[in-house]
């Protein structure tokens, strides 16, 4: 079990956490003006690398708030918080 | 075999404390400290099982975890029996009866209240742990101790009587995962309960479980009699039990001259030393009928002085024991879980941490790290050739797991069908997969595997660790939260009353809801139309509390409910209530339900029962990521009101006797609108919405009231013979007006535009799941549409689920083309007749046409109609409607 690193109440285990995915996916401005292509792309297609990246996390069962983070997908280890 | 109890002697046992229990109609008599196998051999039993798939007799191997053989069925002390538990393991103090398995355990079923097995958990942080206490592990926790005097150091060792101060014995770890945590699973004393799983949180993690001695493989190696040979020696210094009288030692390392020491001093004669470094070699062994060991097989070396006169012609040597040791394995299990990484070390011709790698929480020591003392020059002698020609099935009782019956033939078998990976050596052969998870064959089959491939041992390397490093039941993970404990269960407080008339109850989530109020002698299917048609014809009461509720409060409520709907709700008037479909951003339905304004800067909304928590965290991830200009607080207050619905044409006549302040005409209190009102004498608030189609309210007053509202209600609409009822005929009256559920009649599939319900969609703003509207998919003419289905012999109610296809089709030529699915269906009483809703392909081009439905012994046809059959006028939504 991650003990995943709450920017707001600290270090506590992943079972009071939901997970979010990918960070820094923003929701289009104007989703009438994408193709089907690229509304397709922003719904359903992710990055997923071997190593770090940023995802996000909300603390479901503490503060709930959502915050994005650094995680090395090989070794699980959590880098910089924040967003 | 003939072992005994040596007159004296033995440290871990209290010759004071004497023992006894049944093995297999046999009492064992045995002292505290003993273990079964060391009680077995002290009474001379050395046939202790049988093997899993070829049926030969086997005796204690080892004197650990590591046993492959000696594997019993239990019954604790407690009562409850377990079953495939290593007797090298198992104190005798906690024992009644074992029983010898055939490799196969047998949970035993328990009898109604018989279950009284307690098992615990518990959660303990600490800056150390330190697994193992043996000297390494013990100078780890002292040093970590001496270090930082305020560190919590958890010094844990698996042997109920390991030695040292501050140790937590009998507990062994299971597995290491993220970021230090570490499970362990401690066997206590009954009665207090069985056991405790461990949840540890460990800022840094000794390793120091030390090493497991492996054979060397041979012809019939599996006889009761042949033992590993550091074991031998703890059954005489431990346990003060001879374990043979004439002792045969095959060995590639020093670390046997001790073995022999002891062995000599208990008694036991050592006929011979075998040692494969001078090019000594056993290569069989001899039986007795009942395949006890009588004799072994050597060969010597050419050209010493004590090679016997007919050169490679086997010697022979009769003997009772046969101690071997192929070396010595460090035990990286633990290592191996937290993605440590292994080489192979020449010098002890074993698999060590390689602690290059990036673990700085974690390190190894002592004889876990490699550092076995006492090896001395070890010799790379793995398996012994058959004597004679070796063809395939000369190596079929080489036994390289002997709790698998996996042999050298199956090993080669495995690589000569081109299988060289390790991995799928190991699922091949299945070498390995027993429950000592190939402590003692694990390596030497990595080895013999290299031999045939022509390849390095350490090229090959060994299968992935993984945990639980020991056998761990279902009911120890459970630990307490089993039965009542497994899952909140949550209740209205109207529950005392629907248990106390005899609702039948049903989970929705965690919810219990009554599924319907059965009379005396009354069928479920009775008992639901009794309550739909008190519903349709006088007035009917539901328990609606656990619908989801969430106050909204902010300026931007209205801004924001008008992109979290699919239609628009800033223009809702205060007093006012809005039914509203939220979609996720592909496009498909998510939720539902009736929101109502509060103030200007305040709604209530509510959502189906499943789903509020889902629904709540919805809202609050685009308020945060997306939104946070918009100045919204969203506060869940499920748990803040009761809610009693009052369904049905005398509906009014009730509300008003509850609530004498509040006008309920039509025209002061109209549909989809919302009072403040003293119902029942509290303060609370009135709805007028309806999930029926009949004239309706739902009542909303403070949780704590919930049950005195419900029995005002009952008590005020008894002149009408009020009716409570469940959430079937909530499902059938709902269901008759074409009234989806979200989740029962959608699967994360469905737009609303496939329910029918594109005029809950607003053509005039954005909302999230708009633009999937687009899609051309979701365009498409035969996407699933929602539709009513009525079977043409009106007796027959459909299975949920059932399968539509099109009246031509050919039901023989398989897969037989589908045209939808039954997603609710019912007998209902307003209607005389059963009826069904289905999501059908192009269903709204289909209606009047005829569909098959194929059930299991028959095919049943049925006529697709709206999906609203019942008062498709809505004439009924303000009373019985005037003739």
């Amino acid at each position: 079990m991650l003990l995943v690193p709450c920017p707001h109440c600290g270090p506590r285990d992943e079972t009071e956490f939901k997970y979010g995915g990918q960070a820094g996916i923003a929701h289009p401005a104007d989703p009438e003006s994408l193709t089907d292509a690229e509304w397709l792309d922003y719904l359903f297609l992710r990055d997923n690398p071997k190593g770090p990246w940023r995802e996000r996390w909300v603390h479901t069962a503490g503060c709930r708030r959502w915050f994005d983070v650094t995680r090395d997908t090989l070794t699980n280890e959590f880098g910089d918080i924040g967003g | 075999m003939t072992g005994s109890r040596l007159p004296d002697g033995g440290t871990g046992i209290d010759r004071g404390d004497p023992r006894a229990f049944d093995f297999e109609g046999t009492v064992v008599s045995g002292f505290a400290g003993d273990t079964v196998a060391s009680a077995l051999l002290a009474n001379g039993i050395d046939v202790v099982g049988r093997s899993i798939y070829h049926d030969r007799p086997r005796g204690v191997f080892s004197a650990g975890p590591e046993e492959p053989n000696a594997l019993v069925q239990v019954r604790w002390a407690s009562g409850i029996s377990e079953p495939m538990l290593p007797a090298t393991t198992v104190p005798v103090e906690d024992v009644l009866e074992v029983r010898n398995l055939a490799g196969r355990g047998r949970l035993e079923p328990a009898e109604p209240g018989t279950d009284t097995g307690r098992f615990d958990a518990r959660y303990a942080p600490c800056e150390v742990r330190v697994i193992g206490a043996g000297v390494s592990g013990r100078r780890a926790a002292s040093n970590a101790r001496t270090a930082d005097p305020g560190a919590r150091v958890l010094l844990i060792d698996s042997d109920p009587a390991a030695a040292g101060d501050e140790v937590r014995r009998g507990m062994t770890a299971l597995g290491i995962y993220d970021h230090g945590y570490v499970t362990a699973v401690e066997r206590c004393p009954a009665p207090a309960t069985e056991g405790r799983l461990w949840h540890i949180r460990a800022g840094r993690i000794v390793i120091a479980t030390g090493a497991t001695e492996r054979p060397i493989i041979f012809a019939d190696d599996d006889r009761p009699g042949v033992m590993l040979a550091g074991a031998a020696a703890t059954y005489v210094e431990r346990y003060g039990v001879r374990p043979g009288e004439r002792a045969v030692i095959f060995t590639n390392n020093d670390t046997t001259d001790a073995v022999t020491a002891t062995l000599r001093g208990a008694g036991t004669e050592v006929v011979a030393i075998v040692d494969a470094r001078r090019g000594d070699l056993i290569v069989g062994t001899m039986g007795d009928d009942a395949g006890r060991l009588t004799g072994i097989r050597i060969t010597r070396a050419h050209g010493r002085p004590d090679a016997g006169a007919d050169g490679d012609d086997p010697e022979t040597i009769e003997a009772d024991l046969l101690l071997v040791s192929g070396g010595w394995n460090p035990n990286v299990a633990l290592w191996a879980h937290a993605r440590g990484t292994l080489r192979f070390d020449e010098r002890i011709a074993a698999f060590v941490p390689d602690r290059a790698g990036p673990h700085g929480r974690i390190e190894v020591v002592g004889a876990a790290a490699g550092e076995v003392e006492g090896l001395g020059d070890i010799g790379p002698t793995w398996v012994v050739p058959p004597p004679g020609p070796a063809t395939d099935a000369a190596w079929s009782t080489h036994y390289v797991d002997l709790g698998r019956d996996s042999t050298v033939q199956d090993l080669q078998r495995a690589l000569g069908a081109g299988l060289e990976s390790i991995e799928h050596v190991k699922r091949y052969t299945t070498i390995g997969t027993g429950i000592d998870q190939g402590r003692t064959s694990g390596v030497v089959t990595s080895a013999i595997a290299a031999a045939i491939l022509g390849q390095d041992v350490g090229a090959i390397g060994v299968p992935t660790f993984r945990p639980p490093t020991v056998p761990v039941s279902f009911a120890q993970l459970a630990a307490r939260n089993r039965g009542a404990l497994a899952d909140p269960i949550r209740v209205t407080p109207s529950h005392p009353w629907h248990e106390a008339n005899g609702a039948v109850f049903e989970d929705v989530g965690q919810w219990k809801r009554p599924h319907h109020f059965p009379q005396a002698g009354e069928s479920v299917d009775d008992a639901v139309l009794r309550e739909c048609r008190a519903a349709r014809t006088s007035v009917a009461m539901m328990d609606a509390t656990t619908l989801g509720k969430i106050d909204l409060q902010g300026p931007d409520v209205g801004a924001f409910l008008d992109r979290v709907y699919t239609n628009t709700f800033s223009s809702l008037k205060v007093g006012s209530c809005r039914y509203g479909l939220m979609c996720r951003a592909d496009g498909m339905v998510f939720d539902d339900g009736v929101t109502s304004r509060l103030a200007d800067d305040r709604f209530h909304m509510t959502t189906t029962t499943g789903n509020a928590a889902a629904v709540l965290d919805h809202l609050e991830e685009w308020l945060q990521t997306e939104w946070p200009d918009l100045r919204v607080h969203a506060t869940s207050v499920t748990e803040q009101w009761a809610t009693v619905a009052v369904v049905g044409p005398r509906s009014r006549d009730v509300v008003a006797a509850l609530a004498p302040s509040l006008d309920v005409s039509d025209a002061a209190f109209p549909f989809m609108t919302w009072r403040d009102a003293v119902i029942a004498g509290t303060l609370g608030r009135a709805f007028r919405i309806s999930f029926s189609g009949e004239l309706a309210y739902e009542l909303n007053v403070p949780t704590w009231h919930g049950l005195a509202l419900w029995e005002a209600v009952l008590a005020a609409g008894a002149t009408f013979g009020i009716t409570p009822y469940g959430t079937q005929a909530m499902h059938v009256l709902r269901a008759e007006k074409g009234y989806p559920i979200i989740g029962q009649e959608t699967d994360g599939t469905v737009t609303p535009q496939d329910l029918g319900m594109a005029w809950a969609v607003s053509t005039k703003k954005d909302f999230i799941g708009r633009r999937s509207h687009r899609r051309l998919d979701a365009q498409r003419p035969d996407r699933k549409q929602l539709v009513g289905l009525l079977p043409t012999d009106p007796r027959i109610v459909l299975p949920e689920g059932t399968q539509l296809v099109a009246p031509d089709a050919d039901l023989r030529v398989t897969p037989v083309p589908m045209l939808g699915h039954v997603t609710s269906s019912y007998d209902s009483a307003a209607l005389g007749r059963s009826f069904a809703l289905a999501l059908v392909k192009g269903g709204r081009e289909r209606i009047g046409q005829t569909v098959l439905a194929p059930l299991i012994d028959r095919v049943v046809e049925a006529v697709i109609a709206d999906s609203v059959l019942f008062d498709p006028e809505n004439r009924r939504r303000d009373g019985e409607p005037q003739p």
